[in-house]
Parts: C-alpha cells; sequence; structure tokens
C-alpha cells in the first residue's frame, strides 16, 4: 500500500534551484535511503516533507490526502500546517532536544500538549518508547548528560511518540562519534522490524546497502538513481552514480 | 542628632529607593518582553517603532528623561502629574523597559532555530514553542545581563532626587547643609548591604538553574 507519492516537488532558493523535479513513492513499512553529496537537496527535500519549508511546485501526499499542492496557491494556515506535519516525523542531525527537560519529559512533551491522550496513557507509552531505544535506565536524565548516541535515541523515541505515518533522518549519525553510530542504526533497525515506514537520509553506506527497501541516490536537485539496494550500489546505470559509489566506498 | 536617628532617616529615604526598584521592575519586566516582542515583528512598522523608541530611550540620559517626565504634562497638556513619585516611577519603567528588551531580544534570539524547528515537527504551536520550550534556554541565558542591569537600577533610584523624590541621598544632603558630610558617605552602606543580597540571590538563581545546558 502506498503511504507516501511525491510528484514532480520543485524548490529554489532565490536562483539556486535546489529541487527539479523530484518523484518517488513509498510503500508502507517500506525503509528508504537517500544518499548523495553534498548539497544535493536531501535535508531540502525532507524539510519540505515536514513543511519547515515550502516547495514552488510539486505535491505531496500521504495515504491518499494531499498534503501539499504547489499549485494551490493559496496561503498556508498555520493550523492546517501543524496537522499535516503530524503525518511526519524528522530526527535531526544535531538531536535538538529540549535541554531544560529530562529524556522522559522529552518525549512526553508533544504527546501532552497534544491533549489526545490521558497522562497514564502517555507515560505508559513513554515507558515504552524508552525501552524500544534501550534507555529505561536513562528516563531521568537531562541531555547534558546523554552521550550523543543516547541523545539521538532520545530524539528518535520523542518523534516516535507523535505516532507519524513516515518517519525522517536527517543523517542521524554524522554528528556522532564513530564508535556511537552503531547504537543508532541498531534502533533504526529495530523500527523496520515493527514496520515503521522510514526515510533515511545516510551517508552510511552499509547501512543503506543492508537495511534499505528502495535507495535513491540525489545529485545536483535531481534523482539520478532510484531501486532496490542491489540494482543502486550494485549495479548501477548513471554515471554520477558509479562517480559517487566509487569515491565513497574507497 | 545621634546615629540611630539619622540611621533611622536614611533607611525611610531607602525605603523610597526600594519601592521605586521594586515597581520599576514589577512594570519594566513584562513591559520589556512585550517590547522585544514588538522589535522581532514581522510587521516593519511595529519593528521601526519599537528600535527607534529603544534607540531614543537608550540613547538619551536617564536624568533628562525624568525631567521631561515630570515637566512636560504641565507645561504641554497642562496636567502636571500627581507626585513626584509617579513621574520618577513612569521615566524608570520606560527606560527600563527599554533595556530589559535588549536583553530579552539578545536571548530570545540566541535560541538556536533547531529548537524552534523540533517543536515544529511535533506539532506545537508557535505559543507553545515559545512558553515550554524557548523560554526556560531564554531565562537562563539572560540570568546574567539581568543581574547586572537589575544592580544598576537599584543604584539608578537615587536620580530620582533630581525632581526633588526624598530618597536617601537627598535625606542625606538635608545632613550636608547642616555641616554633617558622613551621613552621605554612610548611604553606601544600604546600597551595598542590599545589592549584596541582590547578587547572593542571582547566584541562587543560576545554581538552581544548573541542571541544564544550553
Ligand atoms: N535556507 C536556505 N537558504 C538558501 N539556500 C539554501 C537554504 N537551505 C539550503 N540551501 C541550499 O540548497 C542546496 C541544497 O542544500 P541541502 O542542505 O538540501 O543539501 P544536502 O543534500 O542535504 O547536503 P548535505 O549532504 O551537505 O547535508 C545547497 O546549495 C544549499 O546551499
Ligand atoms: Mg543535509
Amino acid at each position: 500500500m502506498t503511504v507516501l507519492e511525491v510528484k514532480d516537488l520543485r524548490k529554489s532558493f532565490g536562483s539556486n534551484a535546489v529541487l527539479k523535479g523530484v518523484s518517488f513513492t513509498l510503500d508502507k513499512g517500506e525503509v528508504l535511503s537517500i544518499i548523495g553529496s553534498s548539497g544535493g537537496g536531501k535535508t531540502t527535500l525532507l524539510r519540505c516533507l515536514n513543511s519547515l519549508e515550502f516547495a514552488e511546485e510539486g505535491t505531496i501526499t500521504v495515504n491518499g490526502e494531499v498534503m501539499f499542492d504547489g499549485a494551490d496557491k493559496s496561503k498556508h494556515k498555520e493550523k492546517d500546517i501543524r496537522l499535516k506535519r503530524l503525518h511526519f516525523g524528522l530526527v535531526f542531525q544535531q538531536f535538538n532536544l529540549f535541554p531544560q527537560y529530562t529524556a522522559k519529559e522529552n518525549i512526553m512533551l508533544a504527546p501532552k500538549l497534544m491533549g489526545n491522550e490521558s497522562k497514564e496513557q502517555i507515560e505508559q507509552q513513554t515507558d515504552a518508547l524508552l525501552e524500544r531505544v534501550g534507555l529505561s535506565d536513562k528516563a531521568d536524565y537531562y541531555p547534558c548528560m546523554l552521550s550523543g548516541g543516547q541523545q539521538q535515541r532520545v530524539a528518535i523515541a520523542r518523534a516516535l511518540a507523535m505516532k507519524p505515518d513516515i518517519l525522517c533522518f536527517d543523517e542521524p549519525t554524522s554528528a556522532l562519534d564513530p564508535e556511537l553510530t552503531g547504537e543508532v542504526l541498531k534502533v533504526i533497525k529495530g523500527l523496520k522490524d515493527s514496520d515503521t515506514t522510514m526515510i533515511v537520509v545516510t551517508h552510511e553506506m552499509g547501512f543503506a546497502q543492508n537495511v534499505s527497501d528502495k535507495v535513491i541516490f540525489m545529485a545536483k536537485g535531481v534523482i539520478e538513481e532510484m531501486g532496490t539496494p542491489e540494482e543502486v550500489f550494485e549495479h548501477p546505470k548513471s554515471e554520477v552514480t558509479k562517480a559517487f559509489l566509487a569515491n565513497a566506498t574507497e | 542628632m545621634d546615629f540611630s536617628t539619622i540611621t533611622s532617616d536614611l533607611l525611610s529615604g531607602f525605603l523610597e529607593n526600594l519601592k521605586l526598584f521594586g515597581l520599576t521592575l514589577a512594570f519594566s519586566l513584562p513591559l520589556g518582553l512585550l517590547l522585544s516582542f514588538c522589535s522581532m515583528s514581522k510587521i516593519p512598522p511595529i519593528r521601526w517603532l519599537a528600535k527607534t523608541f529603544v534607540w531614543i530611550i537608550r540613547g538619551t540620559p536617564l536624568m533628562l528623561q525624568l525631567f521631561i517626565v515630570f515637566f512636560v504634562p504641565g507645561i504641554v497638556f497642562d496636567a502636571p502629574l500627581k507626585t513626584r513619585f509617579t513621574a520618577a516611577l513612569i521615566a524608570f519603567v520606560i527606560n527600563y523597559s527599554a533595556y530589559f528588551s535588549e536583553i530579552y531580544r539578545g536571548g530570545i534570539e540566541s535560541i538556536p532555530v533547531g529548537q524552534h524547528e523540533a517543536g515544529m515537527v511535533l506539532g506545537m504551536t508557535r505559543k507553545q514553542i515559545f512558553f515550554k520550550v524557548v523560554l526556560m534556554q531564554v531565562v537562563k541565558k539572560i540570568i546574567p545581563p539581568m543581574s547586572n542591569e537589575i544592580i544598576t537600577l537599584v543604584k539608578d533610584t537615587s536620580l530620582a532626587r533630581v525632581i526633588a523624590v526624598a530618597e536617601i541621598i537627598m535625606v542625606a544632603d538635608r545632613f550636608t547643609a547642616r555641616g554633617m558630610i558622613w551621613p552621605l558617605f554612610y548611604t553606601g552602606v544600604f546600597f551595598l548591604l542590599f545589592n549584596g543580597i541582590l547578587t547572593l540571590l542571582f547566584g541562587a538563581i543560576e545554581k538552581k538553574l544548573d541542571y541544564y545546558k544550553v
């Protein structure tokens, strides 16, 4: 079942065209990895999905419901945007935890403010999330007391707490020491096993190859290559992809 | 005139300083926040107005502002203020709102955009992001500059004497006129003691907020 359909997304900053017609679809429970060289527009794509940026053209459809339509030039209302955002979750490269709250409070804050569930439900769910990211014993720690890897795991739990249809990661391990990337990638793998639909922008080629169902290679605002990990990594068609992979794996 | 009479005279003068101090804080802390929002407004005219206001207030002496607030209503509008104290209070509130607004603005603008965005992608409203995410981080950041400004305010209250508010230095000056100079120097003890207490208080607050880093 198709969860996400992105069609011909175009976005520029001034005269700098950053997304030049990006289209792809994602099925429920699929993991999509996006790889590509710096400045290719990967972050911008995730930001458009999460309504942190708005494209000029194209559509974004989630579960058949149009989230964004570049042709519709009416002004985006803050409330509508907020509701649409809830279909997506975003885990940032720099974690962006709220420093004044403990791990547990970080996770509970948004659901509490949303006010759809009882306090007990939220507590229970938070404990379950902490366990899922392996941090039950760190519930009452403040972010400054946690390692980068632990902070990122809290950030993942925090994003999951809003039950997004699609969870996006923007280079979730790039800000981490190499020995800490493993624990975060393991959590993401665990999410795949429980059928979470995910888009992961990453420079971890091993992860992209082994964990994803689908890989996109993006360069200069276009999708150069898209397919299964095997297709993209073993039999790339585009010269640009070949050059990138040769560089990345050396 | 013995020591204890003079002490109690000075103390009653100092209470005037403290009253001015407390009321100025009570009004200018919230007004400053409002003003800082104006100076960060997305609507240009509001932003310009706020910035011009801050520029004028910070660019002219508080003493001059005291004179203006004291004299202008009477001369221009034929509606003099009820008391000298009210005039002093208004001038101080205007002046300190401007200074506080700049401290707030600096604090608010120093919070990384990632904090706002983290709140946004979690579906929070702008108001929720400000009050639940940003505010406590701003509070922590602005405590040192605020302490400075508040301690300056304690000392500035003695400027109210220029419009003859009977604050402590004005009281002490009455003794000087009678040939007694030491009460004037003695006023320093009152300021030192009070600012000492404030310093301890701010230290305690900083310590209390030590559990998180921004
Ligand atoms: N807010 C912005 N204003 C102007 N230009 C921007 C903005 N954000 C991104 N860009 C530009 O858009 C282009 C794509 O940036 P983007 O961050 O999406 O790339 P990326 O693929 O995520 O790169 P990286 O691998 O370095 O993270 C870059 O040329 C960048 O300078
Ligand atoms: Mg990026």
